[in-house]
């Protein structure tokens, strides 16, 4: 599902059909969050650029063997890097330390240089093993295994909704966007644009509050009672345990290439 | 906005964390059963919202309207801008996992802090007065937001405090577009569903 919210994939909420993502989609979802965290967290640890190049390349090999579409996946880590490509270019201008060249009289320092390799490093590994590990679970999915690893109950009602509820949102946008296209709004930097995406924003939030009151009724003539009723059930298997076991190998021989 | 993995320093990511989880957990005890759906659709809405692209002279920026979620869920927009954001990093890409804390508490505090101030004065008066709090309120929550991002980076280190200064006076336009945006936003609500601030106010 990390490609939800694209023209082909119809909803964010369909449940039940685990898409088949390589080996990786067979795998435990509660596994594959809490190897996801832990692999975040040594990932953070790291400070020396072996290491995190090492991370990287495990995050790369996870999405080879996930069978994702990986040009896509990559374009999708790439924008997020254009969101931090600024801060990182920044940094050797801004941090002092030994002057490697200068840009208009502002030198800039290795140590800046090494900091922001070392930040996007870190950024991209971790961000590519969540969508490789997590994103790649039907939504739902991921609700159910983060009940079953205790997270507050009304988190994941909360967490259940806006899934459910995104797509149907988002169709009732382009549907509004649809109607002021077709009495012919074209956006611009002026204050009538400002103006009808206010009234946009505020007439989505009336609906919305409107119909969650439609939803309550429905479910509370259904009994709701605030409890989850879970169909799905996750058992650990030996596959499971074996890939656990070797990514956090992977975690440990990356902290003591680290230590090196 | 977003701030990735590995940029901030631990005592940051750490603190950010405990804090989180801390407005998570009064946010979630002010969710009963009956405001569980509205929450819900909410947070939906502005996960929505936030993928709308508003032009500004040849680019365009992203909404955030954190300002808004708050004025209408009180501290339920910590755990409602939490699952936006849990949702980004994992299904987009966007920001990261072990800064999730940093970036809910930087997006959803200001959320709260605007329910706080301007919350009960956008029920008051006329609509337009109302649009106006709102108005305030939204560029509060941006500025807030602005400025808690630039003391996570600068409690990190010295290094960033110009990336810091420079990301505040480059969100300067953004702030005055959500100012607009929420205001007109409130203006609609007040006039097409009045009693929404009303009970957002008593809640």
């Amino acid at each position: 599902m990390a490609h939800a919210l694209e023209p082909k994939a119809k909803t964010l909420a369909e449940a039940g059909s685990d898409a088949p993502y390589g080996v990786i989609g067979d795998l435990d979802p509660r596994a594959r969050v809490v190897l996801a965290c832990v692999f975040a967290i040594t990932t953070v640890a790291l400070t020396t650029i072996p290491a995190l190049v090492a991370a990287l390349a495990t995050a790369i090999s996870l999405l080879m063997l996930s069978g994702l579409p990986i040009r896509r996946t990559l374009k999708r880590m790439a924008m997020m890097d254009s969101f931090i490509i600024f801060m990182l270019v920044l940094l050797p201008f801004t941090m002092p330390g030994d002057p490697m060249f200068a840009v208009f009289g502002f030198p800039a320092s290795w140590q800046g240089l090494w900091k922001a390799i070392e930040i996007g490093l870190t950024a991209n590994a971790v961000i590519l093993t969540l969508m490789v590990l997590v994103g790649t679970l039907e939504p739902v999915t991921l609700g159910h295994a983060l009940h079953k690893l205790r997270c507050p109950e009304v988190l994941v009602h909360l967490l259940m909704f806006t899934i459910r509820y995104i797509e149907v949102l988002r169709e009732e946008y382009l549907r509004l966007r649809g109607a002021m296209k077709i009495r012919g709004f074209r956006p611009g930097t002026n204050l009538h644009t400002y103006r009808s995406f206010g009234y946009l924003v505020g007439m989505m939030l009336v609906r919305a509050i409107e119909r969650s009151e439609r939803i309550l009724g429905a479910m509370k003539c259904r009994g709701f009672s605030g409890q989850l009723i879970l169909l799905q059930e996750f058992r650990m298997s030996r596959r499971d345990r074996r890939f656990a076991g070797l990514l956090g190998g992977v975690c440990i021989g990356l902290l003591f290439l680290d230590y090196l | 906005m977003h701030i990735v993995d590995g940029a901030l320093s631990n005592p940051v990511v750490i603190g950010g964390a405990v804090a989180a989880a801390g407005g998570i957990a009064v946010g979630l005890k002010s969710l009963d059963i009956d405001r569980i759906p509205t929450a819900g659709v909410l947070s939906a809405s502005f996960f929505v919202a936030s993928l709308i692209h508003v032009p500004i002279g040849p680019s365009s920026v992203h909404l955030i309207l954190n300002g808004l979620a708050g004025l209408l869920l009180g501290w339920a927009a910590f755990p409602a801008l939490f699952v936006g954001l849990l949702l980004q990093a994992v299904f987009f890409g966007f920001g990261g996992l072990t800064v999730l804390g940093v970036n809910t508490f930087n997006i959803a505090m200001p959320a709260v802090l605007a329910w706080m101030i301007f919350g009960r004065l956008i029920g008051r008066g006329s609509p337009a007065q109302g649009a106006i709090w709102g108005g305030l309120g939204g560029a509060f929550a941006i500025a807030a937001t602005i400025l808690f991002v630039a003391v996570s980076l600068a409690l990190t280190g010295d290094e960033f405090l110009p990336a810091a200064k420079l990301v505040f006076f480059a969100h300067i336009p953004v702030m005055v577009i959500e100012a607009v945006l929420t205001g007109f936003a409130v203006l609609l609500a007040r006039k097409v569903k009045p009693e929404l601030f009303l009970k957002g106010s008593s809640a």
